[in-house]
């Protein structure tokens, strides 16, 4: 640290993180499902100041052909970010960044969902940032897991996701943007609820086996909450769509 | 779908429309502004089912050697596949192109941005306006959307700090300081189904359209831009009469934008 251009002097002060929160704190998340009527399956998630919006289509027929795998179903994930999303305006389109995103994403999703049931078919699933303050991919994640619900895709589990890692030595839950930038460990992670399986793990910093140890329990509880949260938002749905039907 | 003509047909040769509107009425539309906390300037706009972000980024860059004096405005859509089964992942389509060079030619012909106030040093240093529109979700007529969106979030740009002494721009930093809005260009897209006009084509009707003009008109009655679409032909009165029609409507569109 100190390196860096524009880095805060600390990153924790008086025992709090310069947004207020404890070191295993999460930010507010909210979910909101079906917000895009023309997709079968769709979701916003808002994690602080992190947006993503996400639809799913399909199982639909597999275009261009190349990609069709008759054992399974192709899982076309795409993530991007929105130009005007970041500090600095991203050129639209695809790059290294993103491709590589929405590839482990894809691994992410891929062992909730009964890929076999849908072979010879594809699912696109397809996430925008709006708003990045760190933590894109896991919003991704939690919005492509309730979309896939959403769109009646037939699930194992939903996926949840969280983003921990170290800032000023402290480990932490679910950094936002300055931790992210200034911060020296960063690691998202994907699980199963369920089963606790992990599906995504990424880390970039140093990390001791303790500390890998610890950051995985805190992810996990997280995720707990998480998938509570993911419930909530798939039953609003539904309950007031079956309360409509009944009227 | 092939049905669907003979029956829209019918339905505006008696002044009606499928989901209930007359000829020149538009679905509910709902703007809200300052939705997108990294953007300079944002909005989202919903007419009926049709939804659209615009997001506007505001950068320092060179000018073009015919105005080096001139800020520059760059107009960008996105045609997610998040928002249509139809759309495609790839390079920019025909149809984005053209949506956003529409929505350009709107707002640059009448100079609603005052361009020249962009200039931080002749030749070398301007602002550069960014205007980026995604369609969320498309139920026809992204062109009025994208417009409006546009013209919305233009209203409430703030610019970024420049540090002149490091010569960039501090992203993080918002002056309060409005990007110079002038005039309030407001798009109005009609279509033509076997020889009925009609304005705010949904989805359905988008697809059975004969023809397709968009007309941008100003506070002062005049247009800044005109673009027909469509395979079929206007005569030269339907574009006289919608002209009429794009001012009277415009009025309209024009107070739903928020002052702030």
């Amino acid at each position: 640290m100190g390196s860096k251009v524009g880095a805060p002097e600390k990153l924790i002060v008086n025992g709090k993180r310069l947004d207020g929160r404890k070191a295993n704190e999460m930010r507010e998340m909210e979910i909101e499902v079906g917000v895009i009527p023309n997709a079968d399956g769709s979701a916003i998630v808002t994690l602080g100041g992190t947006k993503v919006i996400c639809s799913v289509y399909g199982p639909k027929e597999v275009l261009p052909r190349r990609n069709l795998d008759t054992e399974q179903a192709f899982l076309n994930c795409v993530y991007g970010m929105a130009s005007f999303s970041t500090s600095e305006r991203v050129r639209p389109g695809p790059n290294r960044r993103s491709t590589e995103i929405s590839k482990v994403i894809a691994d992410a999703l891929a062992p909730a969902i009964f890929m076999e049931r849908y072979a010879g078919m594809e699912i696109t699933v397809i996430m925008e940032i709006i708003n990045a303050n760190a933590g894109t991919r896991t919003a991704a994640i939690n919005a492509a897991s309730v979309a896939l619900a959403d769109a009646g895709i037939e699930m194992r589990d939903l996926v949840c996701s969280i983003a921990s890692g170290k800032a000023d030595g402290t480990l932490m839950l679910d950094l936002f943007e300055p931790e992210d930038n200034f911060g020296e460990v960063d690691m998202p992670i994907a699980i199963l609820p369920r089963t606790k399986e992990i599906t995504l793990l990424q880390m970039d910093g140093i990390l001791t086996k303790a500390e890998s140890k610890k950051l995985i329990d805190m992810s996990i509880k997280a995720c707990e909450e998480i998938y509570e949260i993911q419930k909530k938002a798939l039953q609003k749905k539904y309950a007031t769509e079956t309360q409509q039907e009944t009227e | 779908m092939a049905m669907l003509k003979p029956y829209m047909t019918e339905l505006l040769a008696k002044g009606k429309r499928e989901d209930g509107r007359k000829p020149f009425d538009y679905r509910d539309i709902k703007i809200e502004t300052g939705i997108i906390a990294r953007a300079n300037g944002s909005a989202r706009v919903l007419i009926g089912k049709t939804e659209v972000l615009v997001g506007v980024k505001l950068d320092v860059g060179v000018p073009f050697p015919d105005s080096p004096e001139s800020g520059v405005l760059m107009v960008n859509a996105e045609l997610l596949p998040l928002a249509s089964p139809s759309f495609e992942f790839g390079p920019p389509s025909k149809d984005s192109i053209e949506l956003s060079r529409v929505i350009d030619r709107g707002i640059r012909e009448c100079h609603a941005i005052d361009l020249d106030k962009l200039c931080i040093k002749p030749k070398e240093k301007v602002w550069m306006v960014f205007i980026d529109i995604y369609p969320i979700n498309d139920d026809g007529n992204l062109l009025d959307a994208g417009a409006l969106g546009a013209i919305a979030a233009l209203k409430t740009t703030l610019l970024p700090k420049y540090d002149e002494d490091e010569e960039k721009v501090l992203h993080k930093e918002l002056t309060k300081t409005k990007l110079p809005v002038q005039k309030i260009p407001v798009l109005t897209t009609f279509g033509k189904l076997s020889g009925n006009l009609f304005v705010d084509a949904t989805m359905r009707e988008e697809k059975e359209v004969d023809a397709r003009l968009s007309i941008a008109t100003i506070e002062d009655g005049t247009a800044s831009a005109m673009q027909k679409g469509g395979s079929g032909p206007l005569t030269a009165e339907e574009v006289i009469e919608l002209t009429e029609k794009a001012v009277e409507l415009g009025k309209k569109l024009r107070k739903l934008i928020p002052s702030k």
